[in-house]
């Protein structure tokens, strides 16, 4: 926490306690507890139908939750002060697709419209870095233009608060690069960023503190480091073998954490991997099965994922 | 906005590209509703086929009727006369009188021919002469001895006829009497009363007179509709709506900007209408242009609302497409736009008067066929008013945004 406005500094961006939002055949969010501190970026992870979603849009003020409190920039839903409110934040939604017969200025200018405050349409278009499309229609941009046009409108009325809901979501590494630059420049100018991702260097990159959720629960919290941190192990060890190894003799190594079937092979997670490897390696020899592949990393947000669920993020 | 200051010194120089806008710097911005409108023309007029079913398909409706139903005078009926070896003076006669007629067009064919020709509806009639020759004898005498010249010009008076048609169509009992009432004349009767045709082609009585302000008023009622319906659900499809919701823009902006594009379209659409129906039928006003603007402008926000109200639920364009076709489908069944609405009978008339194309047209062809002032449709008036408040703000109330 770098960034704070000096007016602000003990208030809360966005809390919410024991929010639960219920569908006829799930409980989409099942009692989330959640602070978020001015000028934070905070980051909320999770697999394809998390609740990630449903939670943002209960902040927006878009979806009615059906139990618990949400107070955003230190105002409840509800209570007279839903425009005043909505002229503060900003909000890119996981699904809309803007009118394609208007072109990118007249669509800047149309959200620019609603909003009290703000810059004028041709430094919002040049924030994003569309200057040069500012004349085309929107139905003929990129994907990664239109996910940067998305920013711009949720930008236009200069907000204090923004909303992104998988900005990157589908994009090439470039353009997710760029649009990163954009979130990072928006914080730099002091406001604070909700988003939900689930690509986890996304989040290691961009928040200050991420809550990882799963089936509508907050299943660990804290900054990425703090949550790498939790796996008491800093790196990954996969690898593949012909042959039989046991589950037990590779718990029994030494530096070796957690051992987890992975494929033709397991993947080791490991906190002192200069003592952890050899020993790998003489069990391997011992038990005469022939390495096929190795491959170690730093622990990442990924992992603590895996370790707390079972499951990978992306193939769930 | 001196609170939105830096504090952290490693991210000043990023200030300046990125720095909140000050309050001086706060664009100008035209006003939500203005820009909403704009944009809702601005897509309308980008999307090629509207400007098909707004300027070309009215146009070309109109021209169709006009054509179908221009007055070239009644169309001649056809009738055959039956060539007799024994009677051929007398059938050469007949149709000599009868092509004399302007309400007939006269063929001879042989008796076979003729029958068939009825059979198959090319002619309305068959005429059958025959002659009565004890009579023709005498007559003959008769003549010679009074040297009439005249008589020899009229119609032998010693032939007689018989029709042959079909009872059962309209167009064959009126050449029934046509045909004899020319027969009789060219036999020499003289009518016994003074009588003349007055004949109504002068602008304003005509059919196309009385079509295009219905014309008009179903072409407010289907571009109202579906210009609005289409687009609403258009945009709740794309979550355009739920992004909109989630901005301070005003609910009401958003759902007046439709009927407030709607007039800009109404002014093109009407003129295009009118001016053709002038440049090709000579069709004229006869009550006053601002009388009849504001009726149009009522209509056209009258749909606008009745559209807004349709669209407010959907989720799909289908959905909204059957809804549609459900609210127009009474309208264009009994408002009237063809023929006088008056010929429902008379339970009816309390629901057709009700709707609001009726509404629309009766009081369009009160000021733009007869002339009459808008004051006297203050009924109507209220009817049309009252339809687009109440769908506006019910509208407003059940719209659903995501
Ligand atoms: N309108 C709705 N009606 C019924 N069920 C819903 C609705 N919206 C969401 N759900 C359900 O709620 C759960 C959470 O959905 P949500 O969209 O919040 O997930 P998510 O974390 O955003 O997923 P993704 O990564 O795919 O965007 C899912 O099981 C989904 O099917
Ligand atoms: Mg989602």
């Amino acid at each position: 926490m770098n960034t704070l406005r000096s007016n602000n500094i003990e208030q809360a961006a966005l809390s919410c306690v024991r929010l639960v939002k219920r569908y006829p055949d799930v409980v989409a969010v099942d009692g989330i507890d959640l602070e978020v501190r001015m000028g934070e970026c905070f980051g909320l992870l999770g697999p394809n139908g998390a609740g990630k979603t449903t939670t943002v849009e209960i902040f927006e003020g878009l979806t009615k939750p059906d139990g618990g409190t949400v107070e955003v920039l230190g105002e409840a839903w509800g209570k007279g002060r839903d425009t005043a409110l909505r002229n503060r934040f900003g909000v890119q939604l996981q699904e809309t697709q803007l009118a394609e017969k208007l072109t990118v200025k007249e669509t800047v200018q149309l959200f620019r419209s609603f909003y009290k405050r703000g810059r004028d349409v041709d430094s919002i278009i040049n924030l994003v870095e569309l200057n040069e499309k500012r004349d085309a229609r929107v139905g003929k941009l990129s994907g990664g233009q239109k996910q940067r046009l998305a920013l711009a409108c949720a930008m236009a009325g200069d907000p204090d608060l923004l909303f992104l809901d998988e900005p990157t979501t589908g994009l090439d590494p470039q353009a997710r690069l760029k649009l990163w630059d954009i979130v990072e420049q928006f914080r730099a100018g002091g406001g604070s960023v909700i988003l939900t991702t689930h690509y986890m260097e996304e989040a290691a990159r961009l928040c200050d503190r991420v809550a990882i959720m799963d089936h509508g629960h907050v299943i660990a919290s804290g900054t990425p480091a703090e949550l790498i941190a939790s796996l008491d192990a800093d790196q990954i060890v996969e690898f593949s073998v012909k042959g039989k190894v046991e589950k037990d003799a590779l718990e029994r190594l030494s530096g070796v954490r957690r051992v987890r079937a992975n494929g033709d092979g397991y993947a080791l997670t490991v906190q002192d991997i200069g003592a952890a490897l050899p020993a790998l390696l003489s069990e391997l020899e011992q038990e005469r099965a022939e390495l096929v592949s190795l491959t170690t990393h730093q622990a990442t947000l990924e992992d603590v994922f895996v370790s707390l669920t079972g499951r990978m993020l992306r193939d769930v | 906005m001196s609170e939105q200051g830096i504090i952290n010194g490693t991210k000043i120089e990023r200030e300046q590209v990125v720095a909140k806008a000050p309050e001086a710097a706060n664009a100008k911005r035209f006003h939500p509703l203005w820009e909403l409108t704009i944009a809702r023309v601005r897509e309308t007029l980008r999307e090629p086929e509207v400007i098909f079913w707004v300027f070309i398909f009215p146009i070309l409706l109109v021209f169709a009727l006009g054509i179908a139903f221009r007055n070239t005078g009644p169309q001649k009926i056809r009738v055959a006369v039956e060539r007799n070896e024994t009677a051929a003076s007398a059938s050469a006669q007949a149709a000599d009188a009868l092509s004399r007629s302007s309400d007939l067009d006269v063929v001879e064919l042989s008796p076979a021919e003729a029958q068939q020709a009825l059979r198959s509806g090319k002619v309305a009639l068959v005429v059958r002469p025959s002659v009565d020759e004890d009579a023709a004898a005498r007559g003959h005498s008769d003549a010679a001895n009074s040297n009439d010249a005249s008589a020899s010009s009229r119609l032998s008076l010693y032939a007689s006829f018989s029709y042959r048609f079909d009872p059962t169509r309209t167009e064959s009992r009126q050449a029934r009497m046509v045909v004899d009432d020319a027969l009789e004349r060219a036999a020499g009767r003289r009518d016994v009363t003074q009588s003349n045709d007055e004949t109504i082609t002068e602008p304003g009585a005509r059919y196309i007179d009385f079509l295009i302000p219905g014309l008009l008023g179903m072409n407010l009622m289907g571009s109202g509709l579906w210009g609005v319906g289409f687009a609403v659900v258009n945009a709740r499809t794309r979550k355009l709506l739920k992004r909109f919701a989630a901005t301070p823009m005003r609910r009401s902006h958003y759902l007046l900007s439709f009927v407030l594009s709607r007039l800009f379209f109404l002014i093109l659409e009407v003129a295009a209408v009118i001016a053709f129906a002038w440049f090709t039928f000579g069709f004229t006003i006869h009550g006053s242009l601002l009388g009849m603007a504001f009726l149009l402008l009522l209509g056209a926000l009258t749909f606008s609302g009745v559209g807004l109200l349709v669209a407010s639920r959907p989720k799909t364009i289908e959905g909204v497409s059957g809804l549609m076709n459900l609210v127009m489908m009474p309208m264009w069944l009994l408002s009237g736009t063809f023929f006088s609405s008056a010929r429902f009978p008379n339970f009816l008339q309390p629901f057709i008067k009700a709707l609001p194309l009726t509404a629309l047209n009766d009081s369009l062809r009160a000021v733009m066929n007869d002339g009459a002032s808008v004051m006297t449709s203050w009924a109507t008036v209220s009817i049309l008013l009252a339809w687009c408040v109440i769908s506006f703000i019910i509208a407003l109330k059940i719209f659903r945004w995501q």
